[in-house]
């Protein structure tokens, strides 16, 4: 069936979350933004009683609510939350405590016992967040090329390397008794055929947050290095087989599965920057007096009547894509293509239009007096992080071509 | 909810349409490009697939009922084939499901049945006007309250099949706003012109015609509902996305296949990031727009006030996405693409004209 309406307990709870975007981030945006790496515990408090409240201490899908006969809309609803919240403030969305990508990849690949183990702290009292750690400095998009090593020793892991870009990295292993889901390889020769996701969980000695970026955007959001140092964990810390498969690169796979699940999520976030630049954009045209006329060929329309139906042709499609791709994980169906499409797009319509209405509002555009210039430099994460643009055009263009990543590499 | 599959009957109606565009259209398509028009027997095969007829209810000599979202599917379905063969297979729609969506009873029963009756007939609608900032609001062509009934005067242009219309649906401005008239084919004032000469879409015939002082009965006046002509023009823009979206898809697919064939350097060209990244962001916008047309067609069906803004976005998002993905399909095949032999120039040419087939067609 073809059909386009939003089910009406999405609705709801995006009135709840538009409340929070409104209200509590919108109004500290700029001050986060001026004040790198302060923490917005108000806004994490808040929401970590408001998940608790409807039964999760995370931001994940959940089906509460909807009526038992009609099929799941859990990664829907999250979409929408993601958007909105991100409408508020994409970076201080990042802050929403709970598992974030750490939870997803046990949740992607580990045993029920390990979810239990490590899941069960984000329904506490207090806000608890967990993290992934991927990206090494010498490895982005090529994870297979990650150095990162974990030695069995007994009936214990040993990790050794370095880890950079961990978003929430600090919060998870500094601020709150967290985790971090480290990915390292179990033996070097395999390729991607060694690579385990491992927990390390806040407090592990020879884990060490070192270092916090300085961004373009997204400030609020801490994003981490660790490094790791004769760092032990636990044997039942490995997530996935402790064997090297031959037949299989179930390991490497597993990452991927998460990053299936999550890259609509990103696009999602990426969506929410994007309307909210162009809502506020429309928002200041309309108190000049401009009115966009719809219907119109091009040659009949002004300039800024062109951008702006330019820009909302770009936005609702895109968000047309990640609505599909979040309907098919809802569906259970496999959805790697229609997440990297969304993805693509995503990437390409936030910054685009996030650039273009700077450009477009002149002299005030490029002003800080506006949260324009502030999305501007928000957005552009968005084409980079969960797989850069080219990244996800390639995982499109292997699929749709039917070659493998021998043959399109 | 949302969904994102058609229904089983849907899919049974995409997949005949289907057969007939890759057996019929596709094989077809260069020579009727080139010889300006399409077999009567390959148009009368499509028409027996039932698009119109399963959209009009069994009381206007149909066997279904109205859905924009049907209509969307097979509008891409059959410009999958040939974007001409598309819009001649379809051009009674472009008569008759005005009629159904803004007629009185009384114009449907006098006229649906003859148009979906039998074998496919050449009635047609006549929009486009010649002019540069042409748009369906404001039309040049006038409609004069004259007795009982109107006198129509004014030039349209890209009227398929005029030559031979039984007859048309002549939108005209009367008082400002925009409405459709039924005007017989041999009406006194009706003057058909040249065929037009146009960059694409060179197998369906369309005329200039003239109309002066072309006197029409009150009743020629689509009045059976809200006043002008907003949602079948709605309907059109849809069903034009949709056919944009079709034949994109084709293009792609030639394209696509073209490059895994071809070798450079040493291999496939689809092999280079430089083909395959152009190959991937096609088909991310085919998809991204193939969901506004579903869109705006669900909302055309459900009766919504935002279905035409949509159908209108659905359009302009449409013509910059064919020509987007056309053009880069000639680009795929270098030198090749710019030979008439391959298709890919074909549908470069018909790509550009998405945004100026007004009311040529309907879902």
């Amino acid at each position: 069936m073809i059909e386009f309406s939003m089910p009406d307990s999405i609705k709801k709870t995006v009135t709840m979350v538009e409340a929070v975007a409104e209200n509590m981030m919108r109004p500290t945006s700029r001050e986060f933004d001026d004040n790198e790496h302060e923490i917005p515990w108000d806004y994490i408090n808040f929401t970590h009683e408001a998940m608790s409240a409807m039964g999760g201490g995370s931001l994940a899908p959940t089906d509460e609510g909807k009526p038992k006969d009609r099929p799941s809309i859990a990664y829907q609803r999250l979409a929408y939350m993601i958007e909105t919240l991100s409408w508020g403030d994409a970076g201080m969305y990042l802050c929403t405590p709970g598992g974030g990508l750490g939870a997803a990849a046990v949740e992607a690949t580990g045993t029920p016992e390990q979810k239990a183990r490590f899941l069960e702290r984000f329904q506490g009292d207090k806000p608890v967040f967990a993290a992934m750690a991927m990206t090494e400095p010498q490895a982005g998009s090529d994870t297979s090329a990650i150095r990162t090593s974990a030695v069995r020793d007994g009936d214990e892991w040993v990790l050794n390397g370095e880890k950079i870009f961990i978003t929430a990295g600090h919060k998870s292993m500094e601020d709150t008794p967290g985790f971090v889901v480290v990915w390292a390889t179990i033996d070097p020769k395999a390729g991607r055929k060694g690579m385990r996701p491992f927990v390390v969980e806040a407090g592990t000695p020879g884990a060490t947050i070192t270092k916090l970026e300085h961004k373009l955007g997204i400030r609020v959001s801490d994003t981490a290095s660790m490094v790791l140092q004769d760092c032990r964990v636990p044997f039942e810390n490995i997530l996935g087989s402790p064997e090297v498969e031959t037949e299989s690169t179930k390991g490497f796979k597993g990452a991927m599965a998460t990053f299936d699940a999550t890259r609509p999520l990103v696009a999602a976030s990426a969506m929410g920057i994007a309307r909210g630049a162009l809502e506020l954009f429309k928002d200041l045209l309309a108190q000049e007096g401009i009115e966009i006329r719809y219907g119109l060929p091009r040659s009949r329309l002004s300039n800024l009547e062109r951008e702006v139906i330019d820009m909302e042709v770009m936005l609702h499609s895109a968000w047309l894509l990640v609505l599909k791709a979040v309907w098919m994980a809802d569906q259970r169906k496999a959805n790697a293509v229609a997440s990297s499409m969304a993805k693509v797009r995503a990437g390409d319509v936030v910054v685009k239009i996030t650039q273009r209405t700077v450009e477009l509002m002149g002299p005030l555009g490029y002003s800080r007096d506006l949260l324009l210039e502030k999305w501007f430099r928000d957005a552009k994460i968005n084409d980079l992080y969960e797989g850069t643009g080219q990244i996800n055009r390639l995982i499109v263009a292997r699929r749709i071509l039917g070659y493998s990543r021998r043959e399109l590499d | 909810m949302y969904g994102f599959e058609p229904n089983e009957e849907q899919q049974m109606l995409v997949e005949a349409i289907g057969r007939y565009a890759a057996n019929d259209l596709q094989p077809g398509a260069h020579d009727a490009d080139e010889e300006g028009g399409w077999a009567p027997d390959v148009i009368e095969k499509g028409w027996q697939l039932g698009v119109l007829q399963a959209s009009l209810p069994e009381a206007f000599g149909g066997f279904g009922e109205h859905s924009a979202v049907t209509g969307a599917l097979a509008a891409e379905a059959l410009a999958f084939g040939d974007l001409a063969g598309a819009l001649a297979v379809m051009s009674p729609s472009a008569f008759a499901l005005p009629v159904l969506m803004a007629g009185s009873d009384e114009q449907k029963t006098t006229w649906l049945p003859q148009v979906v009756e039998a074998e496919w007939k050449p009635y047609a609608a006549a929009v486009v006007e010649p002019s540069f900032n042409f748009t369906p609001k404001d039309l040049k062509t006038a409609a004069l309250k004259d007795g009982d009934g109107y006198t129509l005067t004014g030039e349209k242009i890209y009227v398929p099949f005029a030559d031979q219309a039984p007859a048309l649906l002549v939108y005209a401005s009367l008082d400002g706003q925009t409405e459709a008239f039924i005007v017989p084919g041999d009406a006194e004032g009706l003057t058909i012109g040249e065929r037009d000469q146009l960059l694409g879409i060179h197998a369906l015939p369309t005329y200039h015609i003239g109309l002066q002082d072309v006197h029409v009965e009150a009743a020629a006046r689509l009045d059976g509902g809200e006043p002008g002509m907003a949602l079948p023009l709605a309907a059109s823009q849809v069903g034009t996305a949709a056919m944009a979206v079709g034949m994109s898809q084709a293009a792609h697919e030639y394209a696509l296949a073209y490059a895994k064939d071809r070798e450079a350097f040493g291999k496939a060209i689809a092999q280079k990031q430089s083909i395959a990244f152009m190959l991937a962001e096609m088909a991310i916008e085919i998809e991204a727009i193939r969901l506004m047309v579903w869109e705006a067609a669900w909302q055309l069906d459900q009766g919504l006030a935002e279905a035409p803004k949509s159908a209108y976005l659905a359009l302009m998002g449409a013509a910059d996405m064919a020509m987007m993905v056309t053009d880069r399909a000639v680009q795929i095949l270098g030198g090749h693409g710019y030979i008439r032999e391959h298709p890919v120039e074909r549908w470069m040419r018909n790509g550009r004209g998405v945004a100026n087939l007004v009311g040529l067609t309907l879902v």
